[in-house]
């Protein structure tokens, strides 16, 4: 017998085992072989995978595996050394991917597992996120709430609006059950019940402000919880449930002096009201933080609109009372304007009423003195005359001063002898002072300038004073007088420290001394001198007469010469000095012909300026006619004189050079003439000069001057000197426009 | 009485003029424009002045005793008496004329009346002041002398 190399395993007789496992065989390469087939199909499915490479081997791994169950199926009967040789090979090759495959999965395997870790850390994560957003957006719904409540706060100045809008929006915004107010009163002992949500009129219910609870909440900056059963939570009445969680806030309530620029405002001495919010009862809800920080936001925004409205308040206050003290001030203006010009009324009249019949006393008595009297008689005149001198003087005093203070008064500047003032002052003291065996002398300075520029008669009026003051108040003794130029060194006195005279070129101070050996004056006395009316109190002085005005001129007249007056003394029974200091002008060079103390000739002095100017001069008035027609003549003009605007218009020809017309009678028409004059001379070198006399330049007179195309205007009374320069002025700028 | 004293007495009479208001500088400019070929200017101003204001007062008169008082006339003849009296320096005549016219204005007769007495007084009195200097100046005429001028220092 052959040995073949077949394995001729026929049908063992164990036929049922072989049987079963012939049949797994099949199904296990039946499921390897379907395996891969449906896991190709689910990755294909999915649209990432990326173990690709590994499902290929996996995949390979089962199917050799697949194959090799199904090729042992052929091994179960006979089969030929092929089938042996294709089992091997596949069994070979199942072998190494498998081997492969594992070592693969090695590496493989912890990274399919951390894909799980991840997988449920991104899941966390995205919880998470969620979590906050929803905060977030929380936060952004509550910051929303917070700016329209604040915009609801801030658009009203309305205290009680601003309170009670933040109770509403509070309530809607964070639904609360109730919120309330609760305000200091005004003793700042008790905390009072003023707004509430719910509740439409609080009852004044008040707590003490000095609970603990209350001090906690001042004290922090934050809003505090408080337990439901503290008194300020108590407002509602007790349901059967459970009271919700309740926050208590500080409201700051601020006053302007509370703004420091340098510092924070103090916070011992602020006041403060409590707000109280309450959650829902029973709603199980807690306070959030959020919901916490919106009620800081929401109490400091309630504080600052209500010191808005506050400083508001006390500004329309301030406004109010302004406008009242306004229309006071105005009111009390003009009364005091009307008080002023019925004074003024008044002292007109009262000077023209009283200076009427002082003058017509004055007038006859002296009239009557030049006729045949008997002494008695003439004592009797010469008293009257004096007296009534003395109340002319008053009067003339009471109106200069009234004038004095309204500043109405300006001074005449003149040219004037000085020397001669202080001649005539001596000659007029001279009489009194020696029936009072007083004897004075006057001292001129050497280098006291003859002539001077200044008010000539207030100065001897104010020289005469005080001079007329010494004597009056010596009974014994001498009165000297000295007057010198002060030099600049003596200028500032440092008695008087206010008065800084400025020495300069046109100008120099004037200084008078009058020294005096009488009664003095007592040291307190000195400042009341002069104040108007006000007389020392001494015995002396009231038997002496005076209103008490004469200083008080003085010295107004002094100021009004830029200078200053004062008096000294060394006190009662040591006689005193008065000293004043005025300033005056130095007239440049040497006087004009029309000053006085220079002889006149009664000839033909001024030159004739004007030879043979033909001149037409109309006036209705004769007088006037006449003197203005000796003006003319007298300065060498050749005056043809007409008295109505008709023979005015007839007369008028090319050959008279000026015109005069008087424009101030009424009825005669002036300007019509000079519209006349114009029309009948065309060409402007033939008109005749046309010149207004007039006794007002007020502005109206002068505006009808212009219009109807006058030169120029005068103001009577026309002196020879004006009319000369006028005459010159036209003559050679053939306009003038005003002289006065 | 001698010259010397003469116009000495009409330097101080004239003086007295001025002081107590009856004269005003306007007399003085009067005063210069009497020379040698005017000898009489002053006397012959004055001399129609007084012309003048006699015919006025006596118009003023009249108009003041009609039953209807024309206060236009009245202001217009008080207005020619203004200025003449200003013209020639009559101080008291010219306020005396202001006052008239003021009353004028506010058509108050009373007043006017009173005025028109005040006038005729003023120029009564200064009518009689210068017949008193006219007679001194014709007295230091007569004697040879000549006029003294016045000074202004008062």
């Amino acid at each position: 017998m052959d040995s073949c190399n077949c394995i001729e395993p026929q049908w063992p007789p164990d036929d049922l085992l072989m049987k079963y496992q012939y049949i797994s065989d099949f199904f296990i390469a039946l499921a390897y072989f379907s395996i891969p087939l449906e896991l190709i199909y689910f990755v294909k499915k999915s649209a990432v995978f990326p173990y690709r490479w590994v499902l290929v081997q996996f995949g390979a791994f089962i199917v050799l595996c697949g194959a090799t169950h199904l090729i042992n199926l052929w091994t179960f009967t006979m089969h030929t050394r092929t089938v042996a040789m294709v089992m091997t090979t596949a069994k070979v090759f199942t072998a190494v991917v498998s081997c492969a495959t594992a070592l693969m999965l090695v590496h493989i395997i912890p990274d399919l597992l951390s894909v799980k870790t991840r997988e449920l850390f991104l899941k966390n994560k995205a919880a998470e996120l969620d979590r906050e957003m929803g905060l977030i957006r929380t936060q952004e719904e509550t910051g929303r709430h917070v700016r329209m409540l604040t915009h609801e706060i801030r658009s009203t100045l309305d205290r009680h609006t601003i309170l009670k809008t933040t109770l509403v929006e509070l309530g809607r915004t964070l639904a609360l059950e109730e919120c309330a107010l609760w305000m200091p009163t005004r003793t700042g002992l008790e905390l009072q019940l003023s707004y509430t949500l719910r509740q439409q009129n609080p009852v004044g219910y008040t707590v003490p402000i000095h609970l603990p609870v209350i001090n906690q909440v001042f004290s922090s900056s934050h809003a505090v919880k408080i337990s439901p059963k503290c008194p300020v939570a108590r407002i509602r009445p007790a349901g059967k449930y459970m009271p919700g969680e309740v926050v208590a806030v500080r409201v700051p309530l601020l006053h302007l002096s509370n703004f420091q620029i340098n510092d924070w405002p103090e916070l011992s001495t602020k006041r403060y009201a409590l707000m109280v919010l309450m959650l829902p009862s029973d709603s199980a809800r807690q306070w959030h933080v959020h919901e916490l920080e919106l009620v800081e936001v929401v109490a400091d925004q309630v504080a600052v609109a209500l010191s808005h409205a506050a400083i508001l308040e006390e500004s329309m206050r301030a406004r109010d009372l302004l406008m009242e003290q306004n229309v006071a001030l105005d009111l009390a203006r003009r009364e005091a304007e009307t008080a002023i010009r019925a004074r003024n009324d008044f002292l007109a009249v009262m000077n023209h009423e009283m200076r009427t019949p002082m003058h017509a006393i004055i007038a006859l008595s002296s009239l009557l003195q030049e006729t045949e009297l008997t002494p008695e008689q003439r004592l009797m005149v010469e008293t009257i005359l004096k007296s009534s001198n003395l109340l002319s003087t008053l009067i003339n005093d009471v109106l200069d001063l009234s004038r004095l203070e309204d500043g109405s008064l300006q001074l005449d500047l003149g040219t004037f002898n000085l020397f001669a003032v202080f001649r005539e002052v001596l000659n007029l003291i001279k009489p009194i002072a020696s029936v009072k065996k007083l004897h004075v002398s006057l001292n001129l300075a050497p280098d006291l300038p003859e002539y001077a520029i200044g008010d000539e008669k207030r100065l001897m009026q104010t020289i005469l004073n005080v001079i007329g003051n010494a004597v009056k108040f010596s009974k014994e003794g001498s009165i000297s007088i000295t007057a010198f130029v002060a030099k600049s060194e003596l200028l500032r006195d440092s008695r008087t420290p206010e008065f800084f005279p400025v020495p300069s070129d046109n100008h120099f101070y004037l200084r008078v001394q009058v020294k005096d050996s009488g009664v003095g004056i007592s040291p307190q006395d000195i400042p009341k001198l002069f104040t108007k009316f006000a007389q020392t109190q001494s015995t002396a002085t009231r038997n002496s007469g005076g209103s008490g005005l004469g200083l008080a001129i003085c010295k107004r007249f002094v100021n009004l010469m830029e200078g200053h007056i004062w008096i000294e003394s060394e006190g009662l029974g040591k006689g005193c000095t008065a000293i004043f200091m005025v300033k005056l002008g130095i007239p440049e060079r040497l006087n004009e012909p029309k000053l006085p103390f220079m002889p006149k000739v009664p000839t033909n002095h001024g030159p004739t300026a004007f030879p043979g100017l033909k001149v037409l001069v109309m006036d209705e008035n004769g007088v006037s006619r006449m003197v203005t027609k000796g003006l003319l003549v007298h300065l060498g003009c050749d005056v043809t004189m007409v008295s109505s605007s008709e023979e005015c218009l007839r007369v008028v020809s090319h050959e008279h050079k000026v015109v005069f017309m008087d424009v101030c009678v009424p009825g005669m028409d002036g300007y019509e003439v000079a519209i006349r004059i114009n029309e009948k001379f065309t060409k402007r070198h033939e008109r005749p000069i046309i010149v207004a006399l007039t006794g007002n330049t007020d502005k109206v007179t002068k505006e009808n001057c212009m219009r109807v195309g006058m030169d120029g205007i005068i103001l009577k009374p026309v002196s020879l000197d004006k009319m000369r320069s006028v005459l010159s002025d036209l003559l050679e700028h053939r306009v003038l426009f005003e002289a006065i | 009485m001698e010259l010397v004293q003469i116009q000495r007495r009409l330097v101080d009479y004239t003086k007295s003029l001025f002081m107590e208001g009856f004269l005003d500088a306007q007399f003085l400019q009067l005063q210069q424009l009497q020379d040698d070929s005017n000898p009489d200017f002053v006397f012959e101003v004055v001399s129609l002045f007084f012309e003048d204001s006699e015919k006025l007062l006596n118009e003023l008169t009249i108009a003041l005793d009609q039953p209807n008082v024309d206060f236009k006339k009245l202001d217009s003849h008080v207005h020619q008496l203004k200025g003449s009296s200003s013209s020639i320096g009559a101080q008291r005549v010219k306020n005396a004329c202001i006052a008239f016219r003021n009353y004028c204005d506010v058509q108050n007769i009373e007043g006017c009346l009173t005025c028109l007495q005040q006038v005729k007084q003023e120029c009564y009195l200064v009518k009689n002041k210068f017949e008193t200097l006219f007679r001194l100046e014709q007295q230091i005429m007569a004697s040879g002398g000549s006029v003294p001028t016045i000074e202004l220092g008062f």
